[in-house]
């Protein structure tokens, strides 16, 4: 068995009596007791991952623009075109030749030409060598930030609380600055890296931070009153808020298109030749045959990864991400079936044939039932 | 480490059995839950219904998975913990308290192939 890399919070964790799991081949919490129990405080309150195994990496030079331009579905100039946008972050997918999901990311504008781009941890290898071989030609560099970590706080309450901590620890003009962030804003100061997004359907922050201030960042925040909370609650707090994740709901296969991301990609203006965008073209014109959707079961039992939906008798897709909504206490999940498919279906679970409703693939957005 | 009350009786599959005369209370252990996690539903048997050993008798959902609850002893069902429904979280905090189902013993005989908790901590530690 390899060693399981670790965070720079990971002790804390463990002096929490959190349960650890493999994550991408990180040791990870997968809650702290109750995943239940952190969803809800996240919902309702303020809650914290230690998100330190995502791969932060900083890209720079006069060519980056036209890099990302390349290398990403959505359009960077959608962010990068006035002094008024500096800071603002963007959500794409970068695809392969035929169109197909390698990884979705957040990359941040920081002004000039510089950003920083969040991808998943799981995707590292194969993320980081994609990028660097599309860099080829153009006049940037892009660094892995390795001894970056991030923790995310996210609620209702999270945002008041991490302004206070700013204030108090950065000082006063940088809690004015926090607290005028918009959201899908990111805010620098010396060291620190503040982002108003998150995973979670609820406002919040992403603080990123060199890894020796990671873990007294961390115990500030429980005296605070910010909850620690694991991947499990992660999970679900994303599912309900119809975020999706890459490995289950988005593949090296699937467009976005075929993902219910279509808002993410920039096909305007058509002179932009990134990286997939013929196949995207193309089913553009003549339709996609499949689709992502939300599933409602309105009963016991919970949906799992990979249960098969039915129309008719007929298999028209699966679930890709199913699970237990603590919000609706009931089961949802997402799942991609056949894009003439409209009407609703049925979900084998166990043996059995049950009923669901299909809907578009959002549950709750900032604590309220949709 | 979770608890195993030397008061119980236990199964190689998990759950713990209260004998009171020819009545077995069943629930799962302490360790079962923890593995589980979140328990959010309880899928329980008919009351009058009859389980054999071994037999399977409800299904426990937790976050993570769906697990057969299977009976430790032949019988048949004469309640069940209705309450489990809207709160099946209970079984989570206090899971020797938090029973699922009740069931006459067939054969009385049946009790001896039930693990102590000497035992049943033996079966904990192999895992």
């Amino acid at each position: 068995m390899t060693k399981l890399l670790k965070t720079p919070i990971n002790a804390a964790h463990l002096q929490a009596g959190a349960k650890m799991v493999d994550f991408g081949g990180w040791e990870m919490p997968l809650h702290y007791g109750s995943q239940v129990e952190e969803h809800h405080t996240i919902r309702n309150h303020a809650g914290m991952f230690d998100v330190s195994h995502m791969v932060v990496s900083d890209l720079i030079g006069t060519g980056a623009a036209d890099y990302l331009s390349k290398l990403l579905a959505n359009d960077i100039a959608r962010i990068n075109n006035s002094n008024a946008l500096i800071g603002k972050a963007l959500y794409s997918c970068m695809l392969n030749e035929e169109g197909g999901v390698i990884d979705d990311l957040i990359v941040y504008w920081m002004g000039g030409d510089r950003y920083r781009i969040v991808t998943n941890a799981a995707t590292r290898e194969n993320d980081l060598s994609w990028m660097n071989s599309v860099l080829e030609g153009f006049d940037a560099t892009l660094t892995e930030q390795s001894k970056v970590a991030m923790v995310a706080v996210q609620g209702p309450e999270a945002r008041e609380l991490v302004i206070a901590w700013g204030a108090d620890k950065l000082g006063a003009e940088v809690g004015k600055d926090i607290k005028s962030l918009e959201r899908f804003f990111a805010t620098e100061y010396d060291g620190w890296f503040i982002g108003r997004t998150g995973y979670t359907g609820e406002d919040g922050f992403e603080v990123m931070m060199v890894e020796d201030k990671a873990t007294l960042f961390w115990e500030e925040m429980l005296i605070a009153g910010v909850k620690p909370c694991g991947l499990g609650a992660r999970d679900t707090l994303r599912l309900e808020a119809g975020m999706m994740l890459y490995g289950s709901d988005l593949d090296a296969v699937t467009t976005p298109l075929e993902s219910a991301l279509s808002w993410s990609v920039g096909l305007d203006p058509a002179e932009r030749r990134f990286i997939g965008r013929e196949l995207l073209d193309e089913q553009k014109e003549r339709g996609v045959n499949r689709k992502l959707v939300g599933v409602l079961l309105d009963g016991r039992g919970v949906m799992r990864d990979h249960q098969k939906l039915f129309f008719g008798g007929e298999q028209v897709g699966e679930i890709t991400s199913g699970g237990f909504s603590p919000t609706l206490n009931r089961t949802i999940a997402l799942a991609r079936i056949r894009a003439d498919v409209t009407e609703n279906c049925e979900v084998e679970m166990r043996g059995k044939m049950v009923p669901v409703i299909i809907q578009r693939p959002l549950f709750v957005r900032n604590g309220q039932p949709i | 480490m979770s608890e195993i009350p030397a008061t119980l009786k236990y199964s190689n599959s998990h759950e713990w059995i209260q004998l009171s005369d020819d009545i077995a209370t069943i629930g799962i252990t302490d360790h079962a839950q923890a593995l589980l996690g979140d328990i959010v539903f309880i899928e329980l048997p008919e009351v009058g219904e009859h389980i054999s050993e071994d037999g399977e008798c409800g299904v426990v959902e937790s976050v993570k998975a769906a697990s057969d609850l299977f009976a430790p002893i032949g019988g048949e069902v004469v309640e069940v913990n209705e309450n489990l429904g809207d709160a099946p979280e209970q079984v989570n905090e206090t899971p020797y308290e938090a029973w699922i189902l009740k069931i006459k013993i067939d054969n009385a005989s049946d009790i001896d192939n039930l693990l102590d908790a000497t035992q049943y901590q033996a079966v904990v530690d192999a895992e």
